[in-house]
């Protein structure tokens, strides 16, 4: 390549400070940029923003760009201070994470620079000569997708949580800090309502424990929250769960639902739909538990358990806690 | 208030899907109505219902087959169907789509936009918030909830966000929202309403009627480029485990074989 290349990654954060996947979409940065440059736009309403980890996951630089406006995000402000950060730093790729807000957002951004624009990448490559490839699931995970882009940059590119996770900060790691008060356009502000619980989002936990039919009621679900919290995992469900109003459809996974890709996938009483499957199958390790050795769910799994999911989840629960309580 | 409400026919979500020369096929499966895309109609034939100078028209870009998904629309409550079609559409990728549904959304006048928050098959989640910006409206993404004003212009709307939900007090109109579960609970058409489509407009648009000269359709300025498609990696074969202590077996394996915990 004829000149270093500039990453820019998009800090996704909020009351509880910046969210775990924003240092995975340094951790791919890194493996792209070589000598090139890696910049973190940290946009946020305060001076004391918690900027010093983002040196430690390694941002050469991290412009903290403060703004009474960015108390919370609404893409209107991202959108405009975004817009102004790419016309300073000129990057030849954006990484955002693959978040509800980071998929409006870089779809509106790409469409006013009329820019390249990848969704929920699990890979990505640069070539010697600048060529940048990802691969991208489709149909929620039936089929991958692999992609060049072109056109002029930056190429915008948003990453699945959980996928691109690395050895960690090293505290011995320095970069350069530049905060800015900046200007922004009168937005209509609308006023903003934010209900978010303490609940772990089912696309950003690193364990999930989740039910189907063969949990028999919603009153059993108890079981599987049990589990979860021992675990520090998020509970989801597959779609009659949900159909049924046994959870909220935000708990939903499959190809109407959440496509989820965690460490740990523990299916209880699902027998595995073919939409289901494909929107968990690329979990790393699937367990199952289901009382028919025939269901679907078995074919995915890297280990199976064939009995009575409300008779066996207790017992996990009970040896996850002894374990880990040691 | 006129209602446009793009909608994407797709493969039914229960296909299992092969991949032949490239393309990702599964022989003798439906195509059926992008699902978030059902919860778009609903909400817009609901906003009718409630609001009744209200005129909803959907709009779908597409070979001849999407001619089934726009009559569904229409049997379930919309009043006019827009069909963009043209044989030099078949190879563009999602920007240059978004580009042609605005020029036909702009031949008209609109006050409202529904979209499905993302279509199952690419997954995408570009066309709506692309259409907003195109169009020079606000848009609201994943949402769950559309409240509006007793005079029906502005309105309270609730969207998803990892772990919960915020809501914008007051948009005014236009604006464009993408759908998401929980909106509403798309109704089935009914045979009243199968009868009524039958009587009720398709129009079909191609490249001439909306000005799309050659060289905007050449899919050379396509941005996102196929390089191919591959089957999700085979999963090793799994372990059923056996015997009395199962809940044991399998959590000394999670800790020190797979070192999860």
């Amino acid at each position: 390549m004829d000149k270093e290349i500039t990453i820019i990654v998009v800090v996704e954060h909020d009351q509880s400070g910046i969210k775990p996947v924003t240092y995975e979409l340094l951790n791919a940065a890194k493996k792209l940029a070589g000598s090139g440059k890696i910049i973190a736009l940290y946009f946020t309403d305060t001076e004391e923003a918690d900027e010093l980890a983002l040196t430690h996951y390694g941002a050469d630089e991290v412009r903290v760009c403060i703004h009474p406006d960015y108390h919370q995000y609404i893409h209107e402000t991202y959108e405009a201070g975004l817009l102004s950060e790419i016309e300073k730093a000129q990057p030849d790729i954006l990484l955002m994470p693959a978040s509800n807000s980071g998929k409006e957002l870089s779809a509106a951004i790409a469409t006013r620079l009329e820019v390249a624009l990848a969704t929920d990448c699990i890979d990505l490559q640069l070539s010697e000569d600048g060529e940048v490839t990802i691969k991208r699931p489709v149909f929620a995970g039936k089929a991958y997708s692999l992609c060049k882009l072109s056109g002029p940059k930056p190429y915008l590119i948003t990453l699945r949580p959980n996928i691109f996770r690395g050895e960690g900060a090293d505290e011995t790691r320095t970069g350069e800090i530049v905060k800015e008060k900046i200007s922004l356009p009168d937005f209509l502000n609308p006023g903003l309502v934010r209900e978010v619980g303490a609940e772990l989002d089912v696309t950003e936990a690193r364990i999930i424990v989740s039910g189907g039919l063969g949990m028999q009621g919603p009153e059993n679900f108890k079981l599987l929250e049990d589990l979860a919290e021992v675990l520090g995992a998020a509970v989801a469900a597959s779609r009659p769960v949900v159909d049924n109003g046994w959870q909220e459809y935000s708990h939903q996974v499959g190809q109407t639902g959440r496509t989820v890709s965690p460490d740990l996938y523990i299916a209880c009483g699902i027998s595995g739909a073919v939409q289901h499957l494909a929107g968990m199958s690329s979990s790393r390790c699937i367990v199952a538990i289901n009382s028919d050795p025939n269901a679907a769910i078995f074919s995915v799994a890297d280990y199976g358990i064939v009995g009575d999911a409300l008779e066996i989840v207790p017992l996990l629960t009970q040896e996850f806690k002894r374990i880990l309580e040691g | 208030m006129k209602i446009v409400v793009c909608i994407k026919q797709v493969l039914d979500t229960a296909a299992e899907i092969q991949i032949q020369d490239g393309k990702i096929v599964s022989p003798g499966s439906p195509l059926i109505m992008n699902p978030y895309d059902e919860f778009a109609v609903e909400e817009a034939v609901c906003i009718k219902a409630a609001f009744p100078e209200s005129e909803v028209t959907v709009i779908s870009l597409g070979p001849d087959s999407v001619k089934e998904t726009l009559k569904r629309a229409l049997a379930m409550g919309a009043d006019r169907a827009i069909h963009i079609s043209d044989p030099s559409f078949a190879e563009l990728d999602h920007s240059i789509v978004a580009k042609i549904l605005a020029k036909a959304i702009q031949k008209d006048s609109f006050d409202l936009v529904l979209c499905g928050r993302q279509a199952v098959d690419d997954d995408m989640a570009q066309t709506g918030p692309a259409l907003a910006v195109l169009l020079e409206i606000p848009f609201v993404t994943v949402v769950t909830k559309i409240q509006f004003s007793e005079n029906f212009e502005t309105a309270d709307i609730t969207r998803q966000v990892e772990g919960g939900c915020e809501t914008r007090k007051g948009m005014s109109l236009p604006f464009l929202v993408t759908c998401q579960k929980g909106l509403n609970e798309p109704r089935l058409p009914s045979l009243k309403g199968i009868m009524a489509a039958k009587k009720k407009e398709i129009q079909t648009l191609g490249a001439t009627d909306l000005e799309l000269d050659a060289q905007f359709l050449d899919p050379k300025n396509n941005l996102l480029h196929l390089v191919n498609l591959s089957l999700p990696p085979e999963r090793k074969k799994g372990i059923i485990l056996e015997g009395e202590d199962i809940a044991k077996q399998l959590a000394t394996i999670i800790r020190e074989e797979e070192k999860i915990i």
